[in-house]
């Protein structure tokens, strides 16, 4: 099962969740950190790392010698990463999107593809947690390229968690896609409540099964409990507004160590999940 | 010669528009005439990226051997380079003001892009 955590707007609490969750769990269960323009999980849950690897992204290269200078790669091409003007064809690596087209129609067999290097991936495990996360290349401008290749690492007899980057665009769509259930992390204020209106519509577009984990809970106003009534999604969790909580936060550890009566709440929550999916 | 100048409006009295791929329209002048054509670059204005290589392809197209804008980024500075259309970035005022500045050499090319690229 595939249970990403996702929640609109930032800081309202992805990590926390998507770790105390995968540590309550204890083994047969991974977690991939896909917020990776900064990957974050990895300070609570403090895996050993193991294994780390550079990835990469195809981009073209033309054979000048070949190239007759027709366009017809050019013309394909809708992020203008390959045009030819003038007498020369040019690609533009940082704008292509992989999808292979100018390869495709090049009627010279003039296009090649090299690699884009889009970060490393870095693998590793906490008592029998399996971690996994991406971490974007500095100066790289797309992020779902390497999410992707983050998710490819999905373990299917495992129970899969993943840390979604925040916002609605399409890392997001990417790190949540086929994944069986989205637990929308948000808070109650009228920011929270903006940007999780905006989330809640993306993955109904999904169509994944989704439920609320309301951080913060007794701050802020009612009006998140009163717009999950209306369009009726559970509420699965809340997690009150405790200076434990905030203190174990701020040093790196999970709400689970510090308070160990939460892992039962957190099992609990992964059962309501179960019961959801089912 | 002809002469692409980036421009809010579609006379040559118009200011000059400062941004080159995302410039409202592009005026592609006769130097000696001052007979010209208008470029609508509205597709470009809302392109996600890679407004300034189309932009650049779309001027080649028209034959423009000298462009004058504001502000010029790397891939657009290529892309005019491959093409051996000279910029000039600091262009300002009237487009009619920008020409003859070019024309009585006060516009200097340039060698190399003055904007960051867009992301």
């Amino acid at each position: 099962m595939i249970i990403s955590i996702a929640s609109g707007k930032g800081g309202t609490g992805k990590t926390t969740v998507a770790t105390n969750l995968a540590a309550s769990m204890g083994s047969n269960v991974q977690l991939l950190d896909c917020d990776v323009e900064e990957p974050n999980s990895h300070l609570f849950l403090k895996p050993k790392f193991t294994e780390t690897k550079n990835v990469y992204t195809p981009v073209p290269e033309v054979d000048k010698d070949k190239c007759t200078l027709c366009g017809k790669c050019g013309e394909i091409c809708q992020f203008r990463a390959i045009v030819v003007i003038g007498e020369t064809v040019l690609p533009f690596h940082e704008l292509c999107h992989s999808c292979g087209g100018c390869m495709e129609v090049c009627p010279e067999n003039a296009i090649s593809e090299v690699g884009r290097e889009l970060g490393v991936i870095q693998k590793g495990y906490l008592n029998g947690i399996e971690f996994i996360h991406g971490r974007l290349r500095v100066g790289e401008a797309m992020s779902p390229p390497l999410i992707k290749k983050v998710r490819a690492l999905t373990d299917p007899h495992k129970l899969t968690i993943i840390d979604a980057p925040p916002g609605t665009s399409c890392p997001v769509i990417e790190s949540m896609r086929n994944s069986d259930f989205v637990l929308l992390v948000t808070e109650p204020t009228p920011f929270g409540l903006h940007d999780l209106k905006l989330a809640v519509g993306a993955v109904r577009l999904l169509g994944i099964p989704h439920g609320l984990v309301i951080n913060r809970s007794d701050i802020g106003d009612s009006q998140v409990q009163a717009y999950a009534q209306k369009e009726e999604i559970p509420i699965l969790m809340e997690i009150p507004f405790d200076r434990n909580i905030a203190e174990a936060y701020s040093k790196g550890e999970l709400i689970i160590t510090v308070m160990p009566e939460w892992r039962e709440r957190f099992i609990s929550l992964h059962q309501k999940i179960k019961k959801m999916v089912q | 010669m002809k002469i692409a100048i980036t421009s809010t409006g579609i006379e040559l009295d118009s200011q000059v528009d400062p941004r080159f791929g995302r410039a409202a329209f592009i005026l592609i002048v006769d130097s000696e005439s001052y007979d010209f054509e208008v470029l609508d670059n509205k597709e470009n204005v809302n392109a996600l990226k890679g407004a300034g290589i189309q932009a650049a392809c779309m001027i080649n197209d028209k034959k423009a051997e000298v462009l004058l804008t504001g502000f010029c980024g790397p891939n657009a500075f290529k892309a005019l380079n491959a093409a051996k259309i000279g910029v000039a970035n600091d262009a300002g005022g009237t487009v009619r003001d920008a020409i003859k500045s070019y024309l009585e050499g006060k516009l200097p090319l340039s060698d190399k892009p003055n904007a960051e690229g867009q992301w």
